[in-house]
């Protein structure tokens, strides 16, 4: 079908100034069949359902805008054993890096990959599939123009986790990555993510969480006030495995985290969870969901709290389709809002779609303010208000953050977000 | 200690006077009850009095040792040594009750200039004052007041109070909803927290809890005004007799 003129005429302009990076002929034909999904389907426009309440224009546009350089000391998980692997505006920093060999997984850079099958095999597989029922033609695009990204192979147990770092040295840097993880059966990964990455940071992670396998993934993105970031999360869930993810959004123009689940194997554990903090007009943050379950006794699970001050805008997009067949899922999600003054806006949209008879489902969503009695309460003992009211807010917020399993992960967030809430109040 | 002169109080969203010239006098080490059939305006007093958003004061004074009550903040009011036991206390989920005691308590003596508690203190001073009123670690650990029974609330509000340790007490009803074993907790609590330099100002609808807390008057407000003030016997009096003689009385 042919596209609107505007969309074909905005998508030929963007295409027209992409150059595929180099490669082995496989990804250069993951690559080229990535960019023929983006000629298909188009740039996403404001029009398009899933950009009704976020403008995708800063994200299709060939022009970058620049992003100031935020404070880069104390960094996000620095107490975390894990091993590093650093990029700098995009390119892998092999001095800030750890050597990329660890106990039980294998790690290939995207840039360095040569025949390695498995990877062939998954590369730009899930970001297609994840294609159907909702267009995401920005994850195809990254799929084509990602420079580097790891590749990482999970065959037991890793002892330690890997930490991605994205660091930033140029104000104006406009970065795709793409990152492969593929856990065998009964194998266990934590990857934690960091940094805001580019003014312009676009970012694919396929998983495919085989039968039994558990993946943890924990993301801080950064605190850089004008970067512009669209990540894409797509994963393939097997039996009786596990899936949790969490993000924590700090500042940013612009933040559309999309995650693709889909449920394939019985027994199996999917949560995501997210927690984001935006002071004033220039924050737009949104979580778009679309969890797919395929597979009998499957339990979802989606938390996402949002605070809004002085006009910053929050999003929730949030869907679970339930398949002929899928029975005794049980799927829970909720979204929620703290709105600091009558200015920010949220915006949700949860969806469900349920084609078995035997399931629960249950969804919220909810928008308020900082609970009066509450804060007369604290404040009648002599907590002053702005104290008070940072207590309230992480009180707010507890339910996502108590998503993140490990401890010591869930108190660092926690300890950033106190500090925020402590510089962010008049 | 604490001296009312002439109060007067509108809620701020309707156009209703609920308290028509209030006079009270605590002096310091002195317990004074204040009885009163509902909606005569004790619950508000207690609001006003703490820096509750709703009401306007439209005349008078209040002080606390000479210090203008109604110009403070809530948080200020309370650094003064001033402390309302909530007739309601409220739920905070998220909050730890821990958390909470010690932010309270370092907030206020950070606010008056003094040194902090250290965590080894606080824990040492807090256990030993949950001890007392019966209170168990795991109460200690829960959101504040998140699925409390209604007497665990009111013994929480008690070891905030001895925690704190402020010198003007007001108690909201602490007895409703309390059976007989637990007022006698809650009221051995607050007695053990009697002193010289400390003045409790006891809100109830009931002459048991005063016959527990011993009070050295009794003032019956009606109709947002104090129209009769006495000794212990007061109470007894309404106790026996209902309010109906009083009221008639001032009318």
């Amino acid at each position: 079908m042919a596209l609107p003129q505007r969309k074909q005429d905005a998508t030929d302009a963007r295409l027209a100034a992409v150059t595929l990076p180099d490669g082995p002929a496989w990804l250069t034909k993951a690559r080229k069949a990535a960019l023929a999904r983006v000629s298909a389907m188009g740039l996403p426009a404001r029009r398009d359902e899933y950009w009704k309440f976020s403008d995708p224009t800063t994200l299709t546009d060939t022009a970058v805008i620049s992003a100031d350089l935020a404070d880069a000391s104390d960094r996000e998980f620095a107490g975390a054993d894990a091993l590093m692997a650093v990029f700098v505006d995009g390119a892998f920093d092999a001095d800030a890096s750890d050597d990329l060999e660890a106990a039980g997984v294998t790690i290939t850079r995207l840039a360095q990959a040569q025949d390695i099958t498995w990877a062939g095999d998954l590369l730009g597989t899930l970001e297609a599939r994840g294609q159907s029922p909702v267009e995401r033609p920005l994850a195809a695009l990254t799929t084509a123009m990602a420079t580097d990204g790891l590749l990482i192979h999970v065959t037991g147990d890793a002892a330690r986790a890997v930490h991605v770092r994205y660091d930033r040295k140029d104000a104006g840097a406009d970065v795709a990555l793409h990152h492969v993880v593929k856990l065998d059966a009964g194998a266990t990964f934590t990857l934690l993510e960091s940094g805001a990455g580019a003014a312009r940071f676009m970012s694919n992670m396929e998983v495919d969480v085989a039968d039994g396998a558990t993946f943890h993934h924990v993301r801080a993105q950064g605190r850089d006030t004008g970067r512009r970031m669209n990540t894409h999360t797509f994963t393939r869930i097997g039996t009786g495995s596990t899936f949790k993810s969490f993000t924590l959004s700090i500042n940013g123009a612009l933040t559309r985290n999309d995650c693709i689940m889909d449920i394939v194997g019985d027994d199996a554990t999917a949560h995501v969870a997210g927690a984001c903090v935006g002071d004033g007009e220039g924050f737009h943050h949104d979580d778009t969901v679309f969890i797919t379950h395929d597979a009998v006794g499957c339990e979802s699970r989606q938390v996402f709290k949002k605070v809004l001050r002085n006009g910053a805008v929050g999003v929730f997009q949030g869907k679970i389709l339930v398949k002929h067949g899928a029975q005794k899922t049980d799927g829970y999600q909720i979204s929620q809002s703290l709105l600091l003054d009558g200015d920010s806006q949220f915006l949700a949209k949860p969806e469900l779609e349920i084609y078995a008879d035997d399931v629960a489902c249950s969804h919220g969503s909810t928008s308020g303010a900082i609970d009066e009695d509450a804060l007369f309460y604290l404040r009648s003992r002599g907590v002053p208000h702005k104290t008070a009211t940072t207590l309230l807010t992480l009180s707010f917020l507890a339910e996502a953050l108590q998503e993140i399993d490990d401890e010591s992960l869930g108190d660092d967030l926690r300890d950033r977000l106190a500090g925020w809430l402590d510089r962010h109040q008049s | 200690m604490l001296e009312i002169k002439g109060l007067k109080v509108d809620l701020e969203d309707e156009d209703k006077s609920i308290l028509k010239g209030v006079d009270l006098t605590v002096p310091a080490g002195e317990v004074h009850a204040i009885m009163g059939p509902n909606g005569s305006g004790k619950s508000t007093m207690s609001y006003v009095l703490s820096g509750k958003d709703g009401y306007t004061v439209t005349g008078g004074t209040a002080t606390l040792n000479g210090v203008d009550l109604l110009a403070m903040e809530p948080e200020e009011r309370a650094a003064a040594g001033l402390f309302l036991a909530f007739q309601y206390p409220v739920e905070i989920p998220g909050v730890g009750n821990m958390t909470f005691l010690r932010t309270a308590v370092n907030a206020q003596r950070k606010a008056r200039g003094e040194e902090e508690l250290s965590a080894g203190d606080f824990l040492k001073e807090v256990r030993a004052k949950a001890k007392d009123l019966k209170i168990d670690a795991e109460m200690l650990k829960r959101p504040v007041n998140v699925g409390f029974s209604g007497g665990e609330k009111k013994r929480n509000e008690i070891l905030q109070m001895a925690m704190l340790e402020p010198k003007m007490c007001i108690l909201d009803e602490t007895d409703s909803g309390l059976d007989v074993d637990a007022m006698k907790l809650v009221a051995d609590g607050v007695n053990a927290l009697r002193s010289e330099g400390r003045s409790f100002l006891v809100i109830t609808h009931y002459q048991r809890l005063l016959d527990h807390i011993k009070p050295d008057v009794v003032h019956i407000m009606s109709n947002g005004r104090i129209i009769k003030s006495g000794g212990p016997e007061l109470a007894l009096e309404v106790e026996n007799n209902g309010y109906a003689d009083l009221l008639a009385e001032d009318a």
